[in-house]
């Protein structure tokens, strides 16, 4: 929708050429959801595009992804065959629920700093151990893992001026193997929880826990549990008050889901049949 | 910046915050289209640079130096598009909006996608079809027929406006471009119970460009109902145009009149607004409770409020036999409480329109509506005009279902115009539908029954208390509705009725599809199943033991004298039948783990052909030189199909072809009058206007030509677009000519007697007894719609209808929270179904020929709606033996009881 509050766009090109953050400003990547809202209190846009940040760069210590990278670019990566997580972009782009032709405008970064429960880049992100950097408003920069960067529903670690700039996925978390669920309230609607669950070849379990709770959360086992095991640690470690509650998932419903999808990955992964 | 649109160069500056959409509209693109401003619906989707985009979230200036294709882009020198000409062959569209931006992305799909439609239409949403039409256009299959003059009726024809829908070219209510146009936006009340103490106006008058700031002080005195109705006293007085009591979050406390919609929102956000907050009640329930706020304080029964005190709108109580004794002598007996939410109609085209005063003085309202000339009623009542000096009309409308049976906007474009003497337009935003036009009444309804050993029913009962909302538009008719036809349907001698509708503050609730039927439907099927269930009486065999048949009174207390409604026609055994006979066949059923607990479920509905109390329409017919005919008729058309019905009756009666009938529609600059397109009267009381008046100018003809060769008119033949008699030929073109004077003929339908038409909906479900996931195996519909005018509309319709209602069934839900506030007034957070959540329905209609509606047809339109949540509330509970008693059946909403009943 039009922003008619908005008065100036500014397009920097690089870091330097940020302009100094004041009231009323928003940087612009994507603006799908920017645009979907009315936004009274912005008058101006700070467009992120003419950066020109690479969207997609691998190297030997894994796979760097632009805050700026759509989501239809991440989801074309091609992906070397050892890294046996990569059907995981596949899923969680799928998990979306806006329709492929948001992807091609919305961004990875995007996904991120909106920090809603059911965000599916905070899920692939985190599941890969990601680490964000953020350029802070002072000049400094900081790193954070993806776990950490949110907070809550709709709320993480930025302050006013600071830019996520990018996350780095580290090769081991790309090689590991991999399980997703996701569950909604309608066939394509958003995600009511949504758990993915990767496994190095040590045998042990990294459970991400997204969708049902207002923030991502981890799991770490050094073996892969048991049954009982799995379930004691998801009602240890995930209190009621962080399950969400909103018109997509009641929390009591939520817990269950996460609950059960947990233990589907479990048996996934422990290759034991369902 | 220069942007190439279907090939064109565009040069023109965006504003900074623009975003492509409007851009697009504003250099002329009117095939891109609003639904949701916010990249839900798709309804805007345009190629950029060859790639499929919802063009509302794409920032204008980001399309500098690209190519963007619209759907006007898309058809060439050659023809149309391959895939514009597939959705004419298949008729995917029914009112069309959404229609522009489903090509596009259609057009767009790689074969991966086409083979995955629930995924790839994710992001575009239709609210009428259902879908199936749309995948049968994706798959090429070809619905529409050709036929011979004279054989129109009974036969699948195309829409009228099929080719400029699919090429963008319909006019809809704001595709059109005004010269010195001011733009209205409206201040909405963030309080759900305040008196307006005073407005400051100054720093919203200096913003630059705004011209003019209405309040309840510029507003007239005048108390109304939004709700439209042929009788006035049918709806309370208890609504301003702005008044200076806001009765609910969102209502519209002030109007700024700008030369842009920029200026009048940041006019509406400079007002300051000195508001006494008053106490509100948002329950229901406690809305009649003593002490509680009474929300339309100094109202009384003179204005058609029944007890102001109580909050009670209006209410209904009668009884016949004694359904006390009935229920503790039944053999079995059934008790229930169940309740419906919040639901709203969605149709993908805003409320809006434009307004403006033209030479002679008179004040034209274009809008999205449902009812043109009793708008012109209500705006000639209000500012004291004369009623010539008012013209209302719509063009093309974006999807209706009872929610333009209202007047929320036609009032404030009145006011701006005749108070700027400028034109105006207030285009609603989707924001604004949710939070501040109406729902469908949410009702608490609680059930008794009992019946005898045979399974005869022996009592019958309904306590209904109905949520109306701030206002009480349509709060009466629906109740009288909901306990009428639900009830009527089956022979019971002892039948008792308590229903009322309260006010609350929250959102008003207002007509919609079904109108209340829907809800007490809900219970009342959910009743016959538990008794037949303790009887060990098979659903279908109960139903037939106990339904009405010709001859049987068709009775719901208290009655009110001589009813005018006859058996027309009777198909309601017949749709048992086909819906019995198609849930027996074998269907493949994939496997599945123990965990998927299967049931099947029926329910019925019957409804009343035509609203009570009067529903009248004129139509025109004249026939040209070229002896082709205009057919003038006043109903509108948005998307229910009545523009094709309406040419197919004239065609048949006059034997001749539809495209020798022009149609001029829904304009009160046309004269006569129309009620208007609702209660499902387009065919069935319209339709028989627009058949008198074809069969007056066929014996018109007929007599012209009986003069001339001297014979009876009686042994003239009109067909083949000639009247003959024997080798003796005149045709219409030549009987133009000859005659002196014009031909034409008019047409009156006065909307009674009325008929009954009758669905049965089947449904087999499996559900996940851990997750609360409901799939549908299985969808049937038989409609008794008497002889079908169009059966490939009418298959639409039903299709349609089974799908907003499995949207109400399984996913809508408006939520208000403690302050009267709506929590998710966006698509994002209101589910309409989309492509994968719909199911096909198997449609089968019974053969009947009605003696009252044009040609043996009835209304099928809205009452497909009415069984859908009753019959899956049937399947559900033979799955899972557990009765849920409210809507929707959301997974989260059931797993609470299927825990209970099976563990984790």
């Amino acid at each position: 929708m039009d922003l008619n509050t908005i008065t100036e766009v500014v397009r920097p090109t690089t870091r330097a050429g940020l302009p100094a953050w004041k009231a009323g400003d928003a940087w612009l990547a994507g603006g799908t959801w920017l645009f979907s809202e009315p936004q009274v209190q912005l008058s101006r846009l700070i467009d992120l595009r003419e950066m020109a940040w690479p969207a997609l760069t691998t190297n030997d210590q894994g796979l760097c992804i632009a805050a700026t990278c759509s989501v239809a670019e991440l989801d074309a990566l091609p992906c070397p065959p050892d890294w046996i997580a990569a059907p995981l972009i596949d899923q969680c782009c799928r998990a979306f629920l806006a329709s492929f032709k948001i992807w091609k405008t919305a961004t990875v970064g995007g996904n991120l700093c909106m920090s809603l429960p059911a965000g599916p880049m905070i899920s692939l992100l985190a599941a890969l151990e990601g680490v964000c950097t953020i350029w802070k408003n002072d000049g400094t920069e900081r790193r954070i893992s993806v776990v950490d960067f949110v907070t809550g529903n709709n709320s993480n670690v930025l302050a006013p001026g600071d830019l996520l700039r990018q996350i780095d996925i580290p090769l081991t978390a790309l090689k590991r193997r991999t399980a997703f669920r996701q569950i909604a309230l309608s066939p394509v609607g958003r995600s009511g929880a949504l758990l993915i669950g990767t496994q190095g070849r040590d045998g042990d379990l990294l459970l991400t826990v997204t969708g049902s709770t207002v923030k991502p959360l981890q799991l770490r086992f050094g073996t892969m549990p048991d049954e009982a095991a799995l379930r004691a640690s998801i009602l240890g470690d995930i209190p009621d008050a962080l399950y969400h509650d909103d018109v997509h998932g009641k929390p009591a419903w939520r817990k269950a889901m996460t609950l059960r999808l947990a233990e589907e990955i479990r048996a996934e992964l422990a290759g034991v049949r369902p | 910046m220069s942007v190439i649109v279907n090939g064109k160069s565009v040069d023109a500056a965006p504003r900074p915050g623009q975003c492509l959409r409007t851009f697009l509209r504003d250099t002329g693109h009117f095939g891109v289209k609003k639904g949701c401003d916010a990249g839900d619906c798709g309804a805007c989707t345009v190629l950029l640079d060859g790639e499929p985009v919802h063009s509302c979230l794409i920032p204008a200036f980001r399309a500098d130096g690209k190519a963007v294709t619209t759907v006007e882009g898309l058809a060439t020198d050659e023809g149309l598009h391959p895939m514009q000409q597939a959705f004419l062959d298949a008729q995917a569209f029914q009112c069309g909006f959404c229609t522009a931006g489903m090509i596009v992305t259609c057009a767009s799909l790689n074969q991966a996608q086409k083979k995955d439609l629930g995924a790839a239409l994710k992001g575009n949403l239709c609210r009428c079809t259902g879908y199936r039409a749309i995948e049968d256009a994706l798959l090429g299959r070809t619905h529409i027929e050709e036929v011979a003059a004279g054989e129109a009726f009974g036969r699948s024809l195309p829409a009228p406006a099929g080719p400029e829908l699919v090429q963008g070219q319909a006019r809809y209510t704001f595709d059109t471009a005004i010269d010195g146009l001011l733009y209205i936006k409206l201040l909405r009340s963030p309080h759900a119970h305040a008196r307006i103490i005073g407005i400051d106006k100054a720093a919203a008058l200096a913003v630059p460009g705004v011209h003019a700031v209405l309040t309840h002080e510029d507003a007239p005195a005048v108390l109304f109902s939004t709700a439209r109705h042929e009788q006035a006293w049918m709806d309370p007085a208890d609504t301003r145009v702005l008044d200076d009591v806001v009765r609910f979050v969102g209502q519209k406390v002030a109007a700024v009149v700008a030369d842009s919609e920029a200026a009048a929102e940041e006019g509406c956000r400079r007002l300051v607004v000195d508001y006494q907050i008053l106490p509100a009640i948002v329950d229901p329930a406690a809305a009649t409770a003593p002490g509680a706020p009474v929300i339309h304080a100094g109202r009384s029964t003179e204005h058609r409020i029944a007890d102001v005190n109580r909050n009670i709108v209006a209410e209904t109580h009668g009884e016949f036999g004694d359904v006390a004794a009935a229920l503790a002598s039944a053999a079995v007996t059934y008790e229930g409480t169940f309740t419906t939410q919040r639901v709203q109609h969605a149709a993908l085209e805003t409320h809006g329109g434009l307004a403006w005063l033209d030479g002679e003085g008179v004040l034209n309202v274009r809008s999205s509506t449902q009812v043109p000339f009793l708008t012109r009623r209500a705006l000639a009542e209000i500012f004291a005009l004369a009623p010539d000096k008012v013209r209302v009309f719509c063009e093309r409308v974006g999807g209706g279902f009872g929610g333009k049976q209202e007047m929320f906007v036609e009032d404030i474009l009145a006011l701006a115009a005749l108070k700027t003497g400028r034109p105006v337009k207030l285009e609603f935003t989707r924001e604004e539908q949710f939070i501040a036009t109406s729902t469908r009444h949410p009702m608490r309804v609680t059930v008794k029954a009992g019946a005898d050993r045979d399974g005869k029913l022996t009592a019958l009962q309904l306590d209904v208390l109905s949520n109306t909302g701030a206002y009480g538009n349509h709060a009466g008719p629906v109740l009288f509705h909901a306990c009428s036809e639900s009830i009527s349907v089956y022979n019971c001698p002892n039948k008792k009725v308590d229903g009322i509708a309260v006010y609350t503050n929250t959102v008003p609730a207002g007509a919609y599809r079904g109108y209340g039927l829907p809800q007490t439907t809900f219970a009342v099927e959910a009743a016959i199943d538990e008794l037949a269930l303790q009887l060990g009486i098979d659903p279908f065999e109960m139903r037939r033991r106990n339904i009405v048949r010709p001859g049987d009174p068709m009775l719901a207390p208290p009655g009110s004298g001589p009813s005018d409604v006859l058996y027309g026609s009777y198909g309601l055994d017949q749709c048992l039948d086909l819906v019995e006979r198609a849930m027996a066949e074998a269907t493949p059923a994939p496997e599945r783990s123990d965990e998927w607990l299967t049931g099947d479920g029926i329910a019925l509905t019957m409804i009343d052909t035509v609203p009570p109390d009067g529903h009248i329409a004129d139509a025109t017919i004249s026939l040209h030189h070229d002896g082709a005919f205009t057919l003038t008729v006043g109903t509108a058309e948005f998307g229910n199909g009545t523009s094709t019905v309406h040419r197919q009756i004239a065609a048949t009666v006059l034997g001749t072809t539809v495209d020798r009938i022009a149609l001029k529609q829904s304009d009160t600059a046309h004269g006569g009058h129309d009620t208007g397109a609702y209660g499902s009267t387009g065919t069935f009381v319209a339709g028989r206007a627009t058949q008198a008046a074809a069969e007056a100018l066929a014996a018109e003809l007929k007599g012209l030509a009986a003069q001339r060769w001297s014979v009876a008119p009686a042994d003239c033949v009109i067909a083949d677009d000639a009247i003959s008699c024997g080798a003796r030929r005149l045709s219409f073109k030549e009987l133009a000519t000859v005659s002196g004077t014009p031909l034409a003929a008019s047409g009156h339908s006065q909307g009674t007697p009325r008929s009954v038409a009758f669905n049965v909906q089947g449904f087999r479900v499996a559900v996940n007894k851990h997750t609360g996931v409901i799939e549908i195996l299985r969808s049937v519909q038989a409609a008794d719609a008497g002889r079908v005018a169009n059966p490939m509309q009418c298959r639409g319709q039903i299709e349609g209808g089974v799908a907003q209602a499995l949207g109400a069934a399984l996913y809508e839900e408006i939520v208000i929270d403690d302050t009267g506030r709506v929590v998710n007034p966006r698509f994002r957070d209101y589910h309409l179904p989309s492509y994968a959540d719909v199911p096909r329905t198997q449609v089968l209609f019974a053969a009947t020929n009605d003696a009252i509606g044009p040609l043996g047809a009835k209304s099928m339109s809205e009452s497909p709606y009415n069984p859908v949540a009753a019959a899956l509330g049937n399947a559900l509970r033979a799955a899972t033996g557990i009765r849920f008693t409210s809507v929707p059946f959301k997974p989260d909403r059931l797993f609470p009881r299927l825990q209970e009943m099976f563990g984790d």
